[in-house]
């Protein structure tokens, strides 16, 4: 330890427990805001760390906590606890804690006390938590520390995290001095001591058990030293049952010695899973749950975002007065600001719908939702637990796919992550009314059904059906050696913690901000010049044509013009602003791309609209304005009319027929045109293979899917 | 397959891979388990062992061994 150097003395400390032991409320009361959140190296699992300084004897000590994935044993089942096994057990790891404190949830000893036995058998300093000592006292359960502390040879502190009662006392025994248990928990020296003495040689300084863990690991790993251990009559399973067995007969004796009886089941939580896991309440209830939560991310969360984005054209704006004219300045306005503010607006539904999804988890109702969904998700290679991101989707792919993290299975992970930009989100809304009400008339059938209203459920059913026969296909196609399970813990029901809640909140959307930010920003920059600029004197001349008429709007609003003509500058500045982004690159692509898309009914002024809502879909409706020379993008009903009276240039047909019109909705309802899932994607995944096969599949799909409506209904 | 609210002690596994995670979550042979819910669609199940309530599918369920206590109800 560099520590003696030092004035600091510094501390390296782990918090391991089971789920929902309170590892993550105690974590928070360690350490409160001086936390951070990163990947381990490699893999996309959470590694939270946080410091905190604790006097000790009049010297300071800085406390370094890491707080591991909850895990039930360190015998890894999932990527989550690989790598709390991974920190524990590898000396040479740069988390490799100082001390571990096992945090044990006190109503649930005899499981909590599984995993502290391998941990103690590690032979390294520990202290175990009894946490939510109060819950327990309050169900009459009561629990010896000291005879614990005692039995185990390790010190033992009961506390509440919840309610910040022991954490000083906690402090001060992670600062004491380093001490090894004071013996191990079990004997495994009689179990496997063959294959420990051999590994033990070939690594020395391995305690017994850690050379237990390197052994299966090096078998696992088809070391050379396999053959040998083969020999020694060693099998992986078959130590790890034994192994198991032993330590459930010593826990046994612990709890005997310790505790008294242990209580029912609380019957506030009886009473409530009768109603929330009813055979028909239940799922009313979820239904009504989700309703309000899909309503406030669709209609709450739409006020902050409109003062994001007004506060963002304002500042453009304002910027684009202040600074000098020149493309540095059109760079930082419609380039980077504009990228920003496409950031920045996701973040109230972020934060909305992560407040709903900490709630649920916190309070221990999620786990009931996994419960009555999962045979109906299973059948599609879904999970249980797939249910919300896919519900949250229909809001926005980004918060959703980033609350794909409570499937602890990497197969039925992956495949919600895939399927869940084809849920129609908040950002299609736009273009589908746009589209609808250009193509289908405002009538009523029927007396009660509005044909409008009927074909933007259909497209809304459309993405969901299409999003569980992908997860379908996608079950079939996707090969994993890790079996699916559903083998999981139903806590008890909990008031949620408020600061946990804010914690969540806080990191996701700390999280989206940073990673998704770069990829969108850096997108929305390409995508302006692409808009912004083109080649040859033909740009140019449109370019000059739109400042010139700019500057005679300004002379005309100094001098005071009538409003009419103001109007007719304005009408010529957007014609002008229309011809510019013709002869703009991107202007150029969509004449390029022209021939690809012709099958689908599309010309070359609705492939600029398909290129530039590549960043996000709602940007189509800008696009729109723009090209048809609208003017006021807020304006939609002018452009719909403009639009209505397009003729095709070669047939003279109107352009937007309703034949093109499905084609461009289904287009729109299946194709990955959204930076920010991508750039989600690409971070929760950690890698740009699963957004790329999402961009192809998605667009094969989309491309597929319009031209089958288009050639169906011309 | 027992009934909501039934008894029975866990005798053996079936399945060597699951029995690893069964064991660690404290389901080891000789402990008692009570069936507590069935889920709306009958599947998965939850089990009441040593304290707490465990979830699991009926496939998962198939692969433990029990014996039935006669419960006086």
């Amino acid at each position: 330890m560099p520590a003696a150097a030092a004035s600091v003395l510094t501390r390296r400390i782990a918090l391991v427990g089971n789920p929902n032991s309170g590892k993550s409320t105690l974590f928070n009361a360690l350490t409160g805001l001086h936390q951070k959140t990163g990947n381990f190296p490699g893999v996309t699992v959470d590694k939270k760390h946080g410091n905190f300084r604790v006097k000790y004897q009049g010297q300071l000590v800085e406390v370094t906590c890491i707080d591991l994935p909850g895990t039930y044993s360190l015998y890894p089942k999932s990527l989550d606890e690989r790598v709390a096994c991974e920190v524990l057990t590898n000396t040479e790891n740069p988390d490799f804690p100082d001390l571990t404190v096992i945090v044990a949830d006190a109503t649930n000893l005899k499981r909590s006390l599984y995993l502290a036995g391998q941990v103690i058998d590690l032979g390294r300093p520990c202290v175990l938590v009894l946490n939510m000592i109060d819950e327990a006292a309050r169900s009459g359960l009561h629990i010896d520390a000291a005879r614990l502390s005692n039995r185990l040879g390790i010190p033992v502190l009961a506390l509440s995290a919840r309610e910040k009662t022991g954490i000083d006392e906690l402090r001060q025994a992670i600062v004491a001095p380093l001490m090894p248990p004071a013996y191990l928990f079990s004997d495994l020296a009689s179990v496997v001591p063959d294959v420990v003495k051999l590994v033990q040689k070939e690594f020395p300084g391995l305690t017994h058990y850690q050379a237990l863990h390197k052994a299966h690991l090096l078998y696992s790993e088809a070391h050379p030293l396999q053959a040998i251990m083969d020999a020694a009559g060693f099998s992986p399973s078959a130590a790890q049952a034994e192994e198991s067995l032993h330590r459930h007969g010593i826990i046994g004796q612990h709890i005997a010695a310790c505790t008294g009886s242990q209580p029912a089941r609380p019957p506030f939580t009886r009473k409530l899973d009768k109603i929330l896991t009813h055979r028909i309440g239940g799922y009313v209830i979820f239904l009504l749950l989700l309703f309000v939560m899909f309503q406030s991310i669709f209609y709450l969360a739409e006020y902050p975002m409109t003062w994001i984005e007004e506060g963002f054209a304002a500042l453009r704006g304002w910027c684009s007065d202040v600074l000098p004219a020149g493309w540095l300045t059109d760079l930082f306005t419609e380039g980077i600001l504009a990228g920003l503010s496409g950031v920045v607006v996701f973040v109230p539904q972020i934060a909305l719908l992560f407040f709903f999804i900490a709630m649920l988890e916190d309070s221990g109702y999620m786990a009931r939702v996994s419960f009555i969904m999962d045979k109906l998700m299973r059948r599609f290679g879904l999970h249980g637990r797939s249910v919300i991101p896919l519900i949250s989707g229909m809001a926005c792919a980004v918060p959703a796919i980033m609350s794909t993290r409570t499937i602890s299975s990497w197969k039925e992970r992956i495949i919600t992550i895939m399927v869940t930009p084809l849920m129609s989100c908040s950002a299609r809304l736009p273009v589908y009314t746009l589209l609808i009400a250009l193509i289908i008339p405002d009538e009523t059938v029927g007396g009660i059904f509005h044909l409008q209203a009927l074909t933007l459920m259909a497209l809304y059913l459309l993405g969901f059906f299409m999003a569980l026969a992908a997860a379908w296909v996608m079950n079939l196609l996707i090969k994993t050696r890790e079996r699916s399970w559903f083998i999981m813990e139903m806590p008890v029901y909990r008031m949620p913690k408020w600061s946990n809640v804010l914690y969540a909140i806080y990191e996701k959307v700390r999280v989206f901000v940073i990673d998704a930010g770069k990829v969108i920003l850096i997108v929305s920059v390409v995508l302006w010049f692409l808009a912004s600029y083109g080649y040859g004197d033909t740009f140019a001349k449109a370019r000059e044509q739109e400042a010139a008429i700019a500057a005679q709007i300004t002379a005309a609003e100094a001098a005071a013009a009538t409003p009419d003509q103001l109007n007719t500058l304005y009408q010529a500045k957007a014609a002008a602003a229309s011809h510019k982004l013709e002869e703009s690159f991107a202007g150029q692509l969509g004449k390029f791309i022209e021939p690809v898309i012709r099958p689908l009914g599309y010309d070359w002024k609705i492939g600029i609209s398909l290129i530039t809502s590549l960043a996000a879909r709602e940007v189509f409706v800008g696009t729109m304005a723009t090209i048809y020379g609208a003017g006021d993008e807020e304006n939609v009903e002018p452009i719909r009319e403009i639009m209505r009276k397009e003729r095709d240039q070669l047939t003279g047909k109107p352009v937007y027929s309703t034949a093109t019109g499905f084609s461009l909705l289904i287009f729109y309802a299946f194709a990955l045109q959204c930076i920010s899932t991508i750039a989600v994607v690409k971070r929760e995944t950690n890698s740009w293979l699963w957004p790329g096969i999402q961009f192809v599949f998605m667009g094969v799909l989309a491309y597929a899917a319009s031209w089958l409506a288009y050639v169906l209904l011309s | 397959m027992l009934a909501p609210g039934e008894r029975a002690v866990i005798e053996s596994f079936t399945d060597k891979a699951l029995s690893l995670k069964l064991l660690e979550m404290g389901c080891s042979p000789g402990e008692e388990v009570m069936l507590e819910k069935v889920a709306p669609l009958g599947d998965p199940i939850a089990i009441n062992i040593s304290g707490y309530v465990l979830s699991l599918r009926r496939s998962e369920a198939a692969t433990v061994r029990i014996r039935r206590i006669n419960s006086v109800a």
